[in-house]
């Protein structure tokens, strides 16, 4: 057992592959959340206008982003989209991860704030605020509360689909994992390592993003 | 109760998405100090009515003209004239991630109508003036429905409003609480304030009230003192509903 451990991990520092492969993975993860939050608040706020254009624009984003499979839309974006480019890979896994994740964050945020009760709305405005100050001083603060699970578990979904990020041939840590194992012929301990370290990272998460919620949800008592 | 005209309502008719007209034809004249209550039964339109006052619901024909400026002219600011139209409404409406005295501050101080202090000392002095100042550091949540009621009273009384609309203040209430609300808004009645009301508390509306609208099918049906409605009503359909709720 320790001796299999050691010849597939350890021997020819192989486990140095594991651990770059989980670099790559959080650094395309905590890219894209970030471009798809920034993304989502604005797409978000145009779907909720009362402009037709800006509305048209943000539903037909989310439309397309989140109707294709990832693995696609990463393809295209490397291969088409961003070909003339020729940016590295990491930066179109980057930067296609968080196209997607923002069409994802806009419906999160969208449904948080409609989600807040219409006299909320009327409440500001009878008081003489306009629009602009209703929304961020009264709908925004109650939508981010409502938001937080889903935008946890949005957050979840996008560190564990990083490893689809092999398409285009970028070594996140599901790669370096299939490269041990091709290297080793041993397929159980690199992928149960990465598998471990995957719950590692989402139950983290979890607990974190918990912590938060327990501490906004101070005014429900 | 002066004879300045502060709210003049003329030929007022909403509907909605072009179909039934829920008001018909409305035009009522509301002066300085004056307390108009107003009943029917319920899908009449009087809670339509009330709210087109401050343009939450846009008229579809008809003007509101409010101390001069004319609410229904698109080119209006409405924004400055709500802020002497205080509102308060049937399921309060209270702000749950701001603190009572957060409520009460946060309209005065974003608008820059007052400095934070300045806003923080008058909550309190309306809170005290409610007998909750207790409350100013809590949540909405920790309080009752009629205690949540006084405070969005006050709320908007912050805003040291000339007129108050109150849309079925008690009736999200439990029996044994209206009572705390209306005497909050009968106090408010002797201090003078302009207010047009929405009840079913025809107790209230007897006492209280200079001039009572019985407003059935969109349109004004009876209107006179509360002695006129209540021992003289001459409007069949008035009759009708003074029996089903007295």
């Amino acid at each position: 057992m320790f001796q299999s451990i050691y010849d597939t991990m350890i021997a020819g520092q192989r486990y140095v592959l594991i651990f770059q492969g989980l670099g790559v993975t959080l650094l395309i993860a905590i890219c894209a959340i970030i471009i798809g939050t920034i993304l989502g608040c604005i797409l978000a706020l145009m779907k909720i206008s009362d402009n037709r254009l800006l509305k048209g624009i943000g539903t037909l984003y989310t439309t397309v982003l989140r109707g294709l499979p990832l693995a696609t839309q990463l393809m295209i974006f490397y291969f088409v989209v961003f070909a003339p480019l020729h940016l590295p890979k990491l930066i179109v896994a980057i930067l296609a991860y968080g196209l997607n994740s923002g069409a994802y964050c806009t419906e999160i945020f969208r449904a948080g704030i409609q989600g807040v009760d219409i006299g909320q709305t009327e409440a500001g405005r009878s008081l003489g605020l306009s629009k602009r100050q209703t929304l961020f001083k009264i709908i925004l603060p109650q939508a981010v509360k409502a938001v937080l699970p889903t935008y946890t578990s949005e957050f979840i979904v996008l560190i564990k689909e990083t490893s689809v990020a092999s398409f285009i041939a970028v070594m996140d840590m599901t790669k370096a994992g299939d490269m041990i194992r091709n290297a080793t012929y041993n397929a159980w301990i690199p992928l149960l390592t990465c598998a471990i370290i995957y719950l590692i990272l989402t139950l983290g998460l979890t607990k974190v993003f918990d912590i938060f919620e327990k501490r906004m949800a101070r005014s429900d008592r | 109760m002066t004879d300045e005209v502060l709210i003049k309502v003329s030929h007022l008719q909403k509907s909605f998405n072009g179909t039934r007209n829920v008001l018909e034809d409305i035009s009522i004249d509301i002066c300085r100090g004056e307390k108009i209550v107003i009943i029917g039964p319920s899908g009449c339109g009087k809670s339509t009515f009330l709210r087109c006052l401050n343009m939450l619901e846009t008229p579809t024909g008809g003007s509101i003209t409010f101390e001069g400026t004319v609410l229904t002219d698109p080119k209006t600011d409405l924004d400055r004239c709500r802020q002497k139209m205080g509102m308060v409404f049937q399921h309060f409406n209270l702000f749950p991630h701001l603190t009572i005295m957060q409520n009460l501050t946060l309209a005065p101080v974003t608008l820059n109508l007052k400095s934070e202090e300045e806003a923080q000392k008058i909550a309190l002095e309306l809170l005290r003036r409610v007998g909750l100042e207790d409350k100013a550091d809590k949540y909405p949540s920790t309080c009752s429905g009629g205690q949540k009621q006084r405070i969005a009273i006050v709320r908007s009384l912050a805003m040291n409003p000339d007129v108050m609309l109150f849309d079925e203040p008690t009736s999200a209430l439990d029996p044994e609480m209206v009572g705390e609300v209306l005497s909050v808004m009968k106090d408010l009645a002797k201090a003078g304030m302009t207010m047009a009301v929405v009840t079913h508390e025809m107790g209230f509306a007897r006492e209280v009230a200079d001039r009572i609208l019985f407003i059935h099918g969109g349109v004004i049906e009876e209107e006179g003192t509360p002695e006129d409605i209540f021992d003289h009503p001459k409007s069949p359909r008035l009759k009708q509903f003074l029996n089903a709720v007295l």
